[in-house]
């Protein structure tokens, strides 16, 4: 146990093992660590970011599916009124056809009536006068009684 | 080889003897054959096995550590990395609880105390007859020495000469950062203007003065008396008939890994801990 050089020895291997853990081990081996600590940082922060960017963009999504969803329902409410309004106009337009329709085939009637009748009194008149001729026994000067016959058709 | 050794007091003085080489009282120089002879060689002579299981064991710290510096990576470690990087972690997160300066040095030289210091306290572990045996067959058959002459002391860390050297180098840091924070008069005030004021200087510089010297001298012997007294143990156990041994000398050193990683550890606390003090302006 005596002290001696071992001493010195031993305080400059010493200093000289600091030195070199200082120079060559301590710095790649800290920074290393440096680093990956902040490596670790950055991908939980980009995780991080990554999860609220997925809920943003949840939230969006559910936005424009309800906003879609409104769209849709709008679009098929104005789709049936449309539908509606153009039923009630086809209806009009066919009553008022049909209306139209009956009152040309009324005139038609009633022209046709019309000319029967005129037809009917001329041959009615030809008829008296033929019957007139009969019973006079002479002919009658068409020429000179067409003004009588055709006052009588007038009249018939 | 307990039971073989002559006397069992012999036994125990040969294991505490280390291997020493210096200048002789008649001049020349060579190693010493005994006690007597190693303690005439006053203070120029070296313990040449302290030296040699020291320095191999700093090398192959450096060289453990450097190596998986060398090849390091931030992707996913494993192997040596992985323990390197737990050690350094370990250390940095001790020093930067407890000093809050700038300093390159503090931290790698907390480490390499942490683990040369461990690694010289897990010599203790090796059973206490192994590398003696092997130094004292290298002695007689490569030098031709006389093989009860031949001493080995493997654990560094139970010479006194090696914690005391360490410690007064962690001394010198402690003097030199006081003196670089501080300036030489903040150092000087601080050693002689407390606790008492300026009449009381002799006082005070008596108080302080052993409190800055108790620093490196508790630090050494701290240490050097943990270990000396669980290798000190370990023997004694050798001495005992070899199938008994077991028994003592299993808890002992299963209760020995506690003590020589806790004395690696408060070596670097307290030199930390000391170099903060230093660090500080009162």
């Amino acid at each position: 146990m005596n002290l001696n050089l071992t001493l010195l020895g031993q305080a400059i291997s010493f200093a000289i093992f600091v030195w070199f853990c200082m120079k060559y081990v301590w710095p790649p081996v800290i920074a290393a660590l440096e680093e990956r600590s902040k490596k670790i940082a950055d991908g939980l922060e980009a995780a991080n970011r990554a999860s609220r960017d997925l809920e943003l963009a949840q939230e969006q999504a559910t936005q424009i599916l309800r906003e879609s969803k409104e769209n849709a329902a709008e679009i098929i409410e104005q789709a049936n009124k449309r539908a509606n309004q153009m039923v009630d106009e086809a209806k009009e337009q066919v009553i008022a056809d049909g209306k139209r329709l009956r009152e040309a085939a009324q005139a038609e009637i009633e022209q046709d009536v019309m000319r029967a009748k005129e037809a009917l009194r001329a041959q009615v008149s030809v008829l008296a006068f033929a019957g007139a001729e009969k019973i006079l026994g002479a002919t009658i000067d068409e020429k000179a009684h067409s003004e009588i016959v055709e006052q009588l058709a007038k009249e018939l | 080889m307990g039971i073989e050794s002559p006397t069992a007091s012999s036994y125990i003085k040969h294991h505490l003897q280390n291997l020493t080489y210096g200048q002789h009282p008649d001049g020349t120089w060579g190693l010493a054959h005994d006690a007597k002879e190693a303690a005439d060689m006053g203070f120029w002579a070296i313990h040449v096995d302290t030296m040699a299981v020291s320095i191999a064991l700093g090398l192959l710290f450096l060289w453990l550590f450097r190596k998986a510096a060398k090849k390091i990576s931030t992707d996913t470690p494993s192997g040596l990395q992985n323990f390197v990087e737990l050690m350094v972690e370990f250390v940095d997160g001790s020093v930067k609880e407890t000093f809050h300066g700038k300093s390159k040095v503090i931290a790698p030289l907390a480490l390499t105390i942490f683990v040369w210091v461990f690694l010289m306290n897990f010599m203790d572990l090796i059973p206490v007859d192994f590398l003696p045996a092997v130094a004292q067959m290298i002695g007689t058959s490569v030098f031709g020495a006389d093989p009860n002459h031949v001493y080995f002391k493997f654990v560094p860390t139970t010479d006194i000469n090696a914690t005391l050297g360490m410690s007064l180098s962690v001394f010198a840091l402690i003097v030199f950062y006081s003196i670089k924070v501080k300036g030489v008069s903040g150092f000087v005030g601080e050693l002689t203007l407390q606790p008492f004021g300026k009449w009381m200087i002799p006082f005070n510089l008596l108080l302080e003065g052993v409190g800055l010297l108790a620093k490196p001298v508790s630090l050494a012997l701290r240490l050097f008396g943990n270990l000396y007294a669980g290798e000190l143990i370990f023997i004694l156990i050798a001495i005992l008939p070899w199938g008994l041994q077991w028994a003592l000398s299993v808890p002992w050193a299963i209760f020995h890994i506690l003590i020589i990683v806790l004395q690696a550890f408060i070596f670097m606390m307290l030199t930390i801990v000391y170099l903060s003090m230093a660090h500080e302006d009162h």
